[in-house]
């Protein structure tokens, strides 16, 4: 609307310097007081908002510290002394340890099953045309939209019947395929956006199909590998829904499920503190390897939805 | 690059496609086959029904209140959360105050820093979350009514998840919490992606905020909007809510069903009853629920592609 009151168009070459001083001499006057209300209100909320996230964290780790009558009695006090006892008494009587352990093992099987399958898959679907490949390529990602729970009550039957349930190794697998969708996607993009005249000499060269891929394409493909490297690890740290259905051994339970369990029991034992001290040793690993590996991080979880 | 071409194809996909096969395509194709019988579970016969399982679906209030919980967390969820984020992303990367001499579009000051804290309920389990808030929810003792008696509300006491009527909204409330920080993120990204002209532009037209917002940020973000909209919306569907309900009220699934979903009562069929066959029915009327909300936004977000 102004600019057609505005008499002479501005030349495109000095385009920048004009809106410059422009902003600066009229219209901001009038902003500034609307602004300002605003500034306040908008900062106000921002404030607000993170102060309401770290809050309930803080928290916690205070409540980690206290004994169980102080955490009945008053929420919100500091402890009367940092009671590092309750962090031990999570760590072995617990069974906090355990719970790392397992998940620990079943990330770390999962973390590089599901890569290296997903990256030998994407890889093929990716630089390969043949017959099917649409098909197996929309079936990977059909995965990701549908509703697991439906899939984990045959599922549970199919492990059942494999030997597999209650078992690390099994656990591993079920990760495995569950993740596939999303490195299958996210890899297969990637691998496209890679030049082809690199693996094309290498084969000219004499190397195999399979050599090119895992000596030229596979360190080609770093970045996108990190990222839903990332995304996955975070995923199967979490994991909560796979691990309840198809894992109910006590001495086999991931972090997360130990947790709710320990909550359920502690009920009876009121242990309270023992509890708080569990989820804080829970949370702190991967905060803080959020918080140093922040931008990699970010990258990575967001990566995905951005394509 | 035709030499043992089809060898290696095969060779490449077979364990993958494989594993997702065995352990996700067949459990599928099986949980709808299953919908037909009245498989137990527990044993391994079972026989043809028919439509017996929708039929006694269409009649369980249970299946009624579940479907209508699942259809609020697809609804309302993803309206305040996405809401939420596009305020906040908005505020950190173009509500800045124009300092003289830098750049025409700024966020405001701290902006990596709110950033930063907005994301760490994203990287914590749903699990560990439900968990501490359940605590954080507890009448007497919890941090929240302990906040309101600080503050002078002594007499506003609510029972949170032991409320019927209240329980589900502070389920949700702990949803939102730990995922508006991911969308506040991913729409930073997207609209750092923007051209710093176009606000230029709608500054030198006496734009406010409002309009600058209206005009030019969602419009060119709307792709990034919509599929964070699935995104969410099919996280509230499944997994999320599972998490959420089933640790947090008390049954689980509430004072009276009051918050019970249907991801949970096709687990609860499933796992705790022994009524698998019934489950995968339920498993079934989610699945047409989940993929009729994704088509439903991709069709009512259809916009021209705006090319910048």
């Amino acid at each position: 609307m102004k600019t057609t009151e505005t008499p002479a168009p501005v030349p495109a070459e000095s385009g920048a310097p004009v809106a410059r001083t422009d902003t600066r001499g009229g219209p901001p006057r009038k902003e500034k007081k609307e602004g300002g209300v605003l500034n306040v209100f908008s900062h106000g909320m921002l404030i607000l908002w993170a102060f309401m996230v770290v809050m309930p964290l803080l928290w916690a780790v205070m409540t980690s510290f206290k004994d169980d009558s102080a955490i009945f009695n008053s929420p919100w006090a500091l402890p009367d002394k940092l009671h590092f006892d309750n962090w031990s008494r999570a760590w072995t009587d617990a069974n906090m340890s355990d719970y790392f352990l397992n998940t620990i093992l079943v990330v770390a099987g999962s973390l590089i099953g599901t890569l290296v399958l997903g990256s030998m898959a994407a890889y093929v679907l990716a630089r390969f045309d043949f017959p099917g490949n649409r098909f197996i390529y929309f079936l990977f990602i059909g995965g990701m939209s549908f509703p697991i729970m439906l899939a984990l009550v045959p599922l549970f039957y199919v492990v059942n019947n494999m030997g597999l349930l209650n078992t690390i190794h099994g656990l591993i697998l079920v990760y495995i395929a569950y993740s596939l969708p999303f490195t299958v996607f996210f890899l297969t993009a990637f691998f496209r956006t890679l030049p082809t005249s690199v693996a094309e000499a290498a084969f000219v060269d004499g190397a195999s199909h399979s050599r090119t891929f895992f000596q030229i394409m596979l360190p080609m493909a770093k970045p996108g590998l990190i990222s839903v490297g990332i995304f996955n690890f975070l995923g199967q740290w979490n994991q909560y829904m796979l691990p309840t259905v198809l894992n109910t051994d006590p001495d086999k339970r991931v972090l997360t499920q130990g947790l709710v369990q320990l909550a359920a029991s502690q009920g009876y034992k009121g242990d309270w503190s023992g509890l708080f001290a569990g989820l804080v040793m829970a949370m702190i690993p991967v905060l803080v390897a959020y918080i140093i590996f922040q931008r990699q991080v970010v990258a990575g979880l967001t990566a995905g939805a951005l394509k | 690059m035709q030499h043992g071409k089809y060898r290696f194809i095969v060779g490449f996909l077979a364990l993958p496609l494989g594993l997702y096969a065995l352990f996700v395509v067949w459990p599928f194709i099986q949980s709808i086959y299953y919908s037909f019988t009245d498989w137990t579970g527990l044993s391994p016969e079972f026989k043809m029904v028919g439509l017996d399982n929708y039929r006694r679906m269409l009649d369980d209030p249970i299946f009624w209140k579940s479907l209508q919980h699942s259809l609020i967390f697809a609804l309302v969820l993803p309206v305040v959360t996405i809401s939420l984020a596009l305020f906040f992303s908005f505020m950190i990367n173009v509500g800045g105050r124009k300092r003289r001499g830098g750049p025409v579009v700024t966020g405001v000051r701290g902006s990596s820093f709110y950033k930063i804290v907005y994301f760490f309920p994203q990287v914590l389990s749903i699990a560990i979350v439900a968990l501490l808030f359940a605590f954080a929810y507890n009448p007497d003792s919890g941090a929240i009514n302990s906040i309101l008696r600080g503050i002078g509300l002594g007499s506003v006491q609510p029972l949170w998840l032991g409320d019927p009527s209240l329980a589900l909204w502070a389920v949700m409330a702990v949803l939102v919490w730990s995922t508006v920080g991911f969308f506040v993120v991913l729409f930073s990204a997207g609209m750092a992606s923007i051209p710093a002209d176009l606000y230029e532009a709608a500054l030198l037209d006496g734009a406010g905020r409002a309009s600058t917002f209206f005009r030019i940020t969602l419009p060119l973000l709307w792709d990034t909007v919509q599929s964070g909209w699935v995104y969410m919306g099919i996280l509230a569907l499944g997994a999320e809510s599972f998490a959420v309900v089933q640790i947090m009220t008390t049954g689980p699934g509430g004072p009276d069903y009051s918050t019970t979903v249907m991801v949970l009562y096709v687990y609860q069929k499933a796992f705790r009853d022994g009524q698998a066959a019934y489950a995968t029915t339920i498993g079934v009327a989610l699945l047409v629920v989940t993929l009729a909300f994704a088509a439903l936004v991709m069709r009512l977000g259809r916009r021209e592609r705006l090319e910048y």
